[in-house]
């Protein structure tokens, strides 16, 4: 086993449920969980006579993620029939795009442990309608519902350019980011909205000389963990099964395999008698798309900042963790409400803490985004100046944004209504420190003699000053002061 | 036949807006005609007498009321059955459909019905459209009503000797290769196949996508422009049919009587050689009256014509393979016995289901477009099918019009070609090239033979010209009685 | 193209259009649609090097529907012609493998 290396190669497939009120090709509802058979309509149910007519949402939000992944738009592009036989697919053919996909030539960044991003290239993004679904009922017969039909999904193919299944990862997150950011996809995975299929291979070197190892299809996975752990499995097994055999990749030994999940291994699926003649042919119910420039920039105006660059611009120009740029950037409204925040004026790593200390808490238990809890960004940022200027502290600064939360006030009625509003007046406070201190003689003394005792005792002064004032002495003015006081 | 069915749907129509006729005696000789004829010629899959009694009955209601009723108030119509309907079945000629119900009417239907037509019922055609005879029906045979040991034509040969009978005053039908005008032609009555995309094709049972149309088939070229001001137009569920602003739909019927001046007409003298000489002879007939009525005659040449076959029967067949794949047993239609495994549904249900003629098509189709062998034969008849239609292209630059048989015979003796495929495909060369390149085209009787049979003269106008090429037609009309005959049936006893 | 089409190839081309064909029916077709297929040879007498292939006949493009959702044909309906249904869904015999797509 000396002297033996490997580079993992990996190019990716994902397909992504659009979010469009109907389907690509007739106007049933898009559909989850609802009774089998209940959505649909001539059209998706490939009866006889029936015409496809396409969604001009679902069209434009494929250009516009094209468009988000850096892609060249075509300005030619039509639609082919893919021909295979299947009980899920009625017409036994899909509508899908063949030789001139609507976006090729792009890539996308993603985020690598090291901080630096990596470039992976996008081959093409197109446009198909999904299939139905076959459940296996008991015994010797299998049930069809055909709910899902004409669904319409987003084909993305990637560049075999990731070399890892922690890279893979990375990019079907930042991928599901980007679509939801975009507004084009939910991406929810337990909605089975991102499907993925990698191409794994090996790049073996031993002894000097390379070696490649057949490429693998790895089918249907639909969580990030199936993906991650599919290809590191496969790495792992197509080494094995290197060293064993020695079997290296050839025309058409490409090889399709599926995922045990409760076995955590990936299983080869039967071989098919012979490679899939899927005879592609322009589709003659559907007429070509040109992508004209009024309507591509059109388009291109839904794009927005991206959350990859957001998130970088938010370390960079506001001096946030890369850590809270993230949890700001999950979600596009929450990093859009920061920025409406900072728009209304504040300190952002003092914004930035309320809205990812108690601002995202509160919409996790409410279970909505933090754009929905009905804050009004002046107040937040109200809120935060008051912060700032030391009118109250940052503990009760989170108390007040719950209030607001619940009963809709303003930071400072608030403030007041909850003696919360925190003194700064130095003579005030002077005044008090004095009468501590005269009635605290000990301490004093442990303070002064520097030791042991030091801390304690200022920490104890600091605490009865506070005490005194009720919770109302800015605790950094009262250090100050008692620093002045006691040298 | 019954005086009542001579007159035209046009007559009929006005006459029953004004009252001067009822829908329900119009009706009653429609089915008269079918207890006398039926048996003979077996045009109808589907009769609906007791429905079509009743509209009649709700049609002479709402006139004698005074209230507004559509442009086919009362007329009876027959329909291909290869055009969805929620009444009765929508079979296709086939056993793999002959107990589908659909669940929506096709928009030509549609149309009709929203026009108050009082539909007859539903006529018999070849399997999927597929047949220039109409023998290739798996459910029914259908003859000739001139010469009942002879073909009505195909694929529409039910819904054309329907028409020449009387059993019905207009009659939709659809065209691929030819599939209205021939049988029209064979029959002696008017076919016309509108311009690609000028009639929707929704509900339409696909057989060639980029070629199929629906049509009108009548007895007078008048009552083709009436069925045309009720069928045509834009629809949004049909991608392929044409808008509005592209080219507007025109009142068909108002100029209709207006010859055309200095009509010019294209000839193909090379490419007519192919055809029998008496139907040659009609045609030259036709072309004089023409000539006496002023138009000037030039002959071209179409040297690409001679390919249309060739392009034609790998495009339909492509298409045709992918449009039948949806039949297959499982969400609707025949399915086979007792399938051992998912696969038998498939591959049992459609040998079982499937005539041979169209299992031959599919096995052409799926042959051109599989791998190794699509550059060879499909992209090679998409580009053939360009010059084919630059021929048009080119001729219609210097004419109004072209005129061509509309088939090489009269109609051929039952079984003459059903075995030999080849040579049945031959015989579509005046029709096949017309759908390629998308333009419309008439067939109108300009004769008979000397056995007695129809001889179908047609003409063919650049895309969305059918206002110009019915009045065309109707020149010749005016100047002849060909249109005025009708067959003598011989009735079963 | 040129050569005839052979048993073969009928088999693999009837397995492809999921027919199942009868031996006698395997031997008509092989003879009809290498008929066929001969005349067809008849397009390579044109050079149609620089031709562009027609797809479509009319010179429409960007056809589109509003994303507006119309309602459907409900369940009883949808299965209304089906040849077998359990509940419902469609019924068909026990699929075994993962999709072919």
């Amino acid at each position: 086993m000396a002297d033996l290396q490997y580079k993992v190669i990996v190019g990716l497939e994902i397909h992504v449920q659009l979010c469009t009120k109907s389907k690509l090709f007739c106007g049933c509802a898009l559909s989850f969980g609802e009774a089998a058979n209940s959505r649909v309509c001539p059209v998706c149910l490939g009866m006889p006579g029936v015409l496809p007519v396409m969604n001009k949402q679902a069209y434009e939000y494929a250009v516009l993620t094209a468009l988000a992944l850096n892609c060249k738009i075509a300005e030619f592009t039509k639609w082919d029939r893919k021909s295979y036989y299947y009980p899920d697919l009625p017409k036994n053919y899909q509508i899908s795009q063949y030789d001139l996909p609507l976006g090729n030539n792009g890539f996308i960044e993603i985020p690598l442990k090291s901080g630096e991003t990596k470039k992976i290239r996008i081959r093409r993004v197109h446009l198909e309608e999904d299939a139905g679904k076959n459940l296996h009922s008991s015994g010797n017969f299998s049930q069809v519902d055909l709910n899902r039909t004409g669904t319409p999904l987003m084909e993305i193919v990637t560049e075999p350019d990731m070399n890892s299944a922690a890279e893979v990862r990375e990019l079907a997150v930042e991928l599901q980011r980007i679509v939801r950011y975009i507004g084009v996809s939910e991406a929810d995975m337990q909605k089975g909205h991102m499907r993925f299929e990698p191409n794994v291979n090996l790049i073996i070197t031993r002894g000097g000389t390379e070696f490649k190892t057949p490429i693998v299809e790895v089918k249907n996975l639909n969580s990030f963990r199936a993906l991650e752990k599919s290809i590191d499995y496969e790495i792992q097994r197509q080494l094995d099964e290197f060293l064993e055999t020695g079997r290296t990749m050839e025309m058409g030994n490409k090889t399709t395999r599926g995922w045990d999940d409760v076995n955590e291994a990936t299983v080869l699926q039967r071989e098919k008698e012979e490679a899939h003649d899927y005879r592609y042919f322009p589709d003659p119910d559907l007429v070509p798309v040109e992508m004209k420039g009024q309507w591509l920039e059109d388009i291109r105006c839904g794009l927005c900042e991206l959350p990859l660059k957001k998130q970088t611009r938010y370390v960079n120009e506001y001096k946030l963790s890369d850590y809270d740029a993230g949890v700001l950037t999950a979600e596009r409204s929450t990093a859009e409400f920061f920025e409406q925040v900072i728009a209304a004026g504040g300190e952002a790593r003092r914004i930035c803490n309320l809205l990812t200390q108690i601002g995202l808490k509160l919409a996790n238990d409410a279970g909505c985004g933090i754009a929905d809890l009905g804050l009004k960004a002046e107040s937040v940022s109200e809120l935060s100046k008051m912060i700032g200027d030391g009118k109250i502290s940052a503990s009760a600064g989170n108390t007040i944004f719950e209030e607001m939360v619940k009963t809709g006030k303003s930071p400072i009625i608030i403030a007041e209504e909850l003696a919360l509003v925190q003194t700064s007046d130095e003579s005030e406070l002077e005044a008090i420190v004095e009468q501590i201190l005269s009635e605290n003689q000990q301490a004093v003394c442990d303070v002064k003699s520097g030791g042991k005792k030091c801390k304690k005792a200022q920490s104890f002064l600091l605490g009865q000053v506070i005490q005194k004032t009720r919770g109302r002495a800015n605790p950094r003015v009262v250090s100050d002061i008692l620093s002045r006081k006691l040298g | 036949m019954d005086e009542l069915l001579n007159i035209s749907c046009k007559e009929l129509r006005d006459k029953i807006a004004a009252g001067e006729i009822k829908s329900t005696a119009a009706t009653e000789a429609v089915f008269g005609a079918i207890k006398k004829c039926e048996p003979t010629v077996g045009a109808y899959l589907q009769i609906f007498e007791g429905e079509a009694l009743a509209k009649a009955a709700e049609v002479d209601e709402k006139i004698s009321r005074g209230e507004a009723v559509g442009t086919l108030a009362g007329v009876p119509i027959a329909i291909k059955d290869n055009m969805c309907t929620t009444f009765g079945a929508t079979t296709c000629a086939s056993k793999i459909l002959e107990n589908f119900h659909s669940p929506y009417n096709a928009t030509a239907v549609g149309k009709l019905l929203s026009a108050d037509a009082v539909i007859v019922g539903k006529t018999n055609m070849d399997e999927f459209a597929m047949g220039s005879s109409t023998e290739t029906s798996a459910l029914k045979r259908t003859v000739n009503p001139w010469d009942v040991r002879r073909v009505p034509g195909g694929s529409s040969g039910g819904s054309a000797a329907a028409a020449a009978s009387g059993m019905c005053f207009a009659a939709l039908g659809s065209d691929t290769g030819g599939s209205i005008r021939q049988p029209a032609s064979f029959c002696g009555v008017v076919g016309l196949k509108p311009t690609y995309g000028r009639v929707s094709r929704y509900g339409l049972v696909a057989y060639g996508s980029s070629l199929d149309q629906i049509g009108p088939i009548t007895r007078t070229v008048s009552d083709c422009a009436l069925m045309m001001n009720v069928i045509a137009g834009y629809d949004p569920a049909d991608s392929t049919s044409v808008g509005e602003k592209a080219a507007p739909v025109c009142d068909y019927l108002e100029k209709i009587g207006q010859p055309i001046e200095k009509l010019k007409i294209a000839i193909v003298p090379q490419f007519n050689a192919g055809a029998d000489g008496q139907v040659r002879k009609a045609l030259n007939e036709a072309i004089n009256v023409y000539k006496n009525l002023g138009a000037e005659i030039i002959e071209v040449d179409m040297p690409y014509l001679d390919y249309a076959i060739a392009a034609y029967y790998v495009i339909a067949t492509a298409e045709a393979s992918s449009n039948l794949a949806r039949y297959d047993g499982v969400h609707y239609g025949y399915r086979t016995a007792e399938p051992k495994d998912y696969i038998e549904v498939y591959t049992k249900s459609r040998a079982e289901g499937f005539g041979k003629e169209v299992k031959r098509r599919i096995m052409l189709g799926t042959y051109a477009l599989s791998s190794g062998y699509y550059d060879a034969y499909y992209l090679k008849a998409l580009k053939v099918r360009n010059l084919i239609r630059s021929d048009f292209v080119r001729v219609f630059e210097r004419c109004d019009c072209i005129m061509m048989p509309v088939a090489p015979t009269t109609a051929f003796k039952i079984g003459e070609k059903i075995d030999d495929p080849l040579k049945m495909y031959l015989s579509d060369i005046y029709t096949i090239a017309v759908n390629l390149a998308g333009v419309p085209a008439i067939s109108i009787p300009c004769g008979f033979d000397e056995k007695g049979l129809p001889i179908g003269l047609q003409i063919i106008a650049p895309a969305f010209s059918e206002e110009k090429l019915l009045r065309i037609a109707r020149m010749y009309e005016a100047q002849t009685d060909w249109h005025k005959k009708r067959p003598v049936i011989e009735v079963k006893e | 193209m040129g050569k005839k089409i052979d048993e073969a190839l009928v088999r693999k081309v009837a397995k492809l259009s999921r027919l199942e064909l009868t031996e006698a029916e395997i031997e008509e077709f092989t003879g009809q649609l290498s008929a066929i297929l001969d005349y067809m040879e008849k397009m390579n007498e044109l050079d149609t090097a620089d031709v562009q292939p027609l797809a479509h006949c009319l010179p429409i493009s960007n056809c589109f529907r509003e994303d507006c959702v119309k309602e459907s044909l409900g369940t009883e309906k949808t299965l209304a012609n089906a040849p077998q249904r359990e509940g419902e869904f469609f019924k068909v015999p026990k699929i075994l493998e993962e999709s072919s797509g």
